[in-house]
C-alpha cells in the first residue's frame, strides 16, 4: 500500500487511520462490539466499539450534570468544636480564596470541579444525542466533541473527592466532621467519570460524527 | 487490521506522505493545515515541541520551589497562630498517628511532582539523544506522567476545603498560605509540559536505527 515515499491518492486516504501515539498507519476495519482494535507497535487502543454506548455515555453525562449541579447547593463536610458549627458547600470552597492574590488558585480551582465537568457533560450530550437518536450531527458537533476531549484533563471533580477524604482527615482532631449529601454526590461523579472513560470509544464518535 | 510490518518498523503517516490528526486519528496530505473532520491543528512533527516542553517544565519547577518553601496552610487554634508547609503538614499529621494520609499527602506533592520533573526531562532527553530503554518502556512512562500528573492537584483542593470549612471564628480558622497558588501553578504547568511532549519521537528514532541497520 505505502512503499514509504509514496504518496497515497485522494480516494484512499478516507479509510486510513494513524496511531495519534506513535503515528503507524492502519486502514480502519469493522471492530465487532465488545472487541478493540490497538495499535501493534505501541499498544494504545485506537477503536473499542460497544453496542449500546451511545446511550449508556447519554445516561452517564446527564448523571454527571446532575450530580454536579445538585452538590453545587448540598453541605459536603460539616465540623464542629466547642458548640460552634460550620457547613461547607461545594459553592464556598470554590470562592475560599476570593479576596485577596490567591483569587486565582479560586478560579482554577471553580473551573477543575465545577465548571469543565459540568461543560463537558453538556458538550458531550450536545454531540452524542442526535446522532444516538439517528438525527444527523448539530453542525458544530466536531467542534463540540473536540472541546470536551481537550477539557478532559484539566476536569478534576474525582479528584476533589479524594481531596475531601484527606481533609476529613486532617482536621479530624481540630473538630468533629461529618460528611454531607454532597460528598457522596461526588464519590458518584468519580464512579461517573471512570465509567465514562472506558465506554467511550472516541474512533466511533468521530466516525459517528463525519464517516469521512 | 495491522500492515504486514516487521515489528518495530511500521509504515508511519510521515511516511506514507500523509499527516494524521492526533484527536481523530484521520489522516490528510502533508500539508494540510486543520484537520477537515475535528478542525485540530496538523502537524507532523513539530521541531519547537521538545523547547515547549522545557519551558513548561522549567516554569513548574520555578513554581515549585516556592511551593515547598512557603506556608500552604495558616491554622490559627484560640492561642496559637501556625503556618505548615507541605512536608511540615504530612510530618506533624504523622505525629498525630495518621501515618496513612501523610503518605498519601507526601506521594501526592513531593513524590508525584519530582518524579514527573524527572520522567519528563528524561523522556525529552531521550528524543535528542536516543535511549537505552526501549520505546514501550518510555511510551508506558509517558502514559504514566500524564495521567498521574493531575492527581498533585489534591493538596490545592484540601487547603480549599480546609479554608472554606473551618472558620470558627476564636476556635480554630484556618486560611491558605501563598505556597496553595504556586503548587496550583507548578502543577498546571507541568501537565502542559507533558502535552506539550510529542510521543511519536519516541518512535521516530526507532525507524531510523532500524531501517539503517536493515
Amino acid at each position: 500500500m505505502a512503499d514509504g515515499t509514496g504518496i497515497i491518492a485522494d480516494a484512499d486516504i478516507e479509510g486510513l487511520i494513524a496511531c495519534p501515539e506513535c503515528d503507524a498507519l492502519y486502514r480502519a476495519a469493522d471492530v465487532a462490539p465488545g472487541s478493540r482494535a490497538t495499535c501493534a507497535r505501541c499498544h494504545s487502543v485506537l477503536i473499542s466499539p460497544r453496542r449500546h454506548a451511545g446511550m449508556a455515555i447519554i445516561a452517564l453525562a446527564m448523571t454527571a450534570v446532575v450530580l454536579v449541579a445538585g452538590s453545587l447547593w448540598f453541605p459536603f463536610l460539616r465540623i464542629e468544636a466547642r458548640g460552634l458549627w460550620q457547613e461547607a458547600t461545594l459553592w464556598e470552597v470554590a470562592t475560599s480564596f476570593i479576596g485577596g492574590p490567591l483569587l486565582l488558585v479560586s478560579l482554577a480551582v471553580t473551573a477543575a470541579i465545577v465548571v469543565l465537568p459540568l461543560a463537558r457533560a453538556m458538550l458531550i450530550l450536545y454531540t452524542l444525542v442526535p446522532i444516538v437518536f439517528d438525527r444527523p450531527p448539530r453542525p458544530l458537533a466536531a467542534r463540540a466533541f473536540r472541546l470536551a476531549e481537550e477539557m478532559r484533563p484539566w476536569s478534576m471533580a474525582e479528584i476533589f473527592a479524594i481531596g475531601c477524604a484527606v481533609s476529613l482527615v486532617k482536621i479530624a482532631d481540630l473538630a468533629q466532621v461529618s460528611l454531607g449529601p454532597a460528598f457522596w454526590m461526588f464519590a458518584g461523579l468519580v464512579v461517573v467519570t471512570v465509567a465514562q472513560d472506558q465506554i467511550v470509544c472516541r474512533w466511533s464518535v468521530w466516525h459517528s460524527i463525519s464517516p469521512n | 487490521m495491522a500492515l504486514d510490518q516487521p515489528e518495530l518498523t511500521h509504515v508511519t503517516a510521515r511516511d506514507a506522505g500523509l499527516v494524521a490528526c492526533r484527536r481523530c486519528t484521520r489522516v490528510w496530505p502533508m500539508g494540510t493545515e486543520r484537520c477537515g473532520r475535528c478542525g485540530s491543528r496538523l502537524v507532523s512533527r513539530d521541531p519547537r515541541s521538545i523547547s515547549r516542553v522545557w519551558a513548561w517544565w522549567a516554569a513548574g519547577l520555578m513554581a515549585y520551589l516556592p511551593a515547598n518553601l512557603y506556608p500552604m496552610l495558616e491554622t490559627r487554634t484560640l492561642f496559637t497562630t501556625q503556618n505548615s508547609t507541605i512536608v511540615g503538614g504530612a510530618l506533624e499529621l504523622l505525629s498525630h498517628g495518621s501515618a496513612g494520609i501523610a503518605l498519601v499527602i507526601l506521594v501526592a506533592s513531593v513524590g508525584i511532582p519530582i518524579a514527573k520533573f524527572i520522567c519528563i526531562a528524561f523522556l525529552a532527553m531521550s528524543v535528542r539523544r536516543g535511549s537505552r530503554m526501549s520505546p514501550e518502556l518510555r511510551m508506558r512512562l509517558y502514559e504514566i506522567v500524564e495521567y498521574i500528573g493531575r492527581w498533585s492537584m489534591i493538596d490545592v483542593f484540601v487547603v480549599a476545603i480546609l479554608a472554606s470549612l473551618v472558620q470558627l471564628n476564636v476556635v480554630a480558622s484556618i486560611a491558605p498560605g501563598p505556597a496553595s497558588l504556586a503548587f496550583a501553578l507548578s502543577v498546571i504547568f507541568t501537565m502542559l509540559s507533558a502535552q506539550a511532549f510529542d510521543p511519536r519521537m519516541i518512535w521516530d528514532g526507532i525507524d531510523a536505527e532500524a531501517r539503517q541497520r536493515a
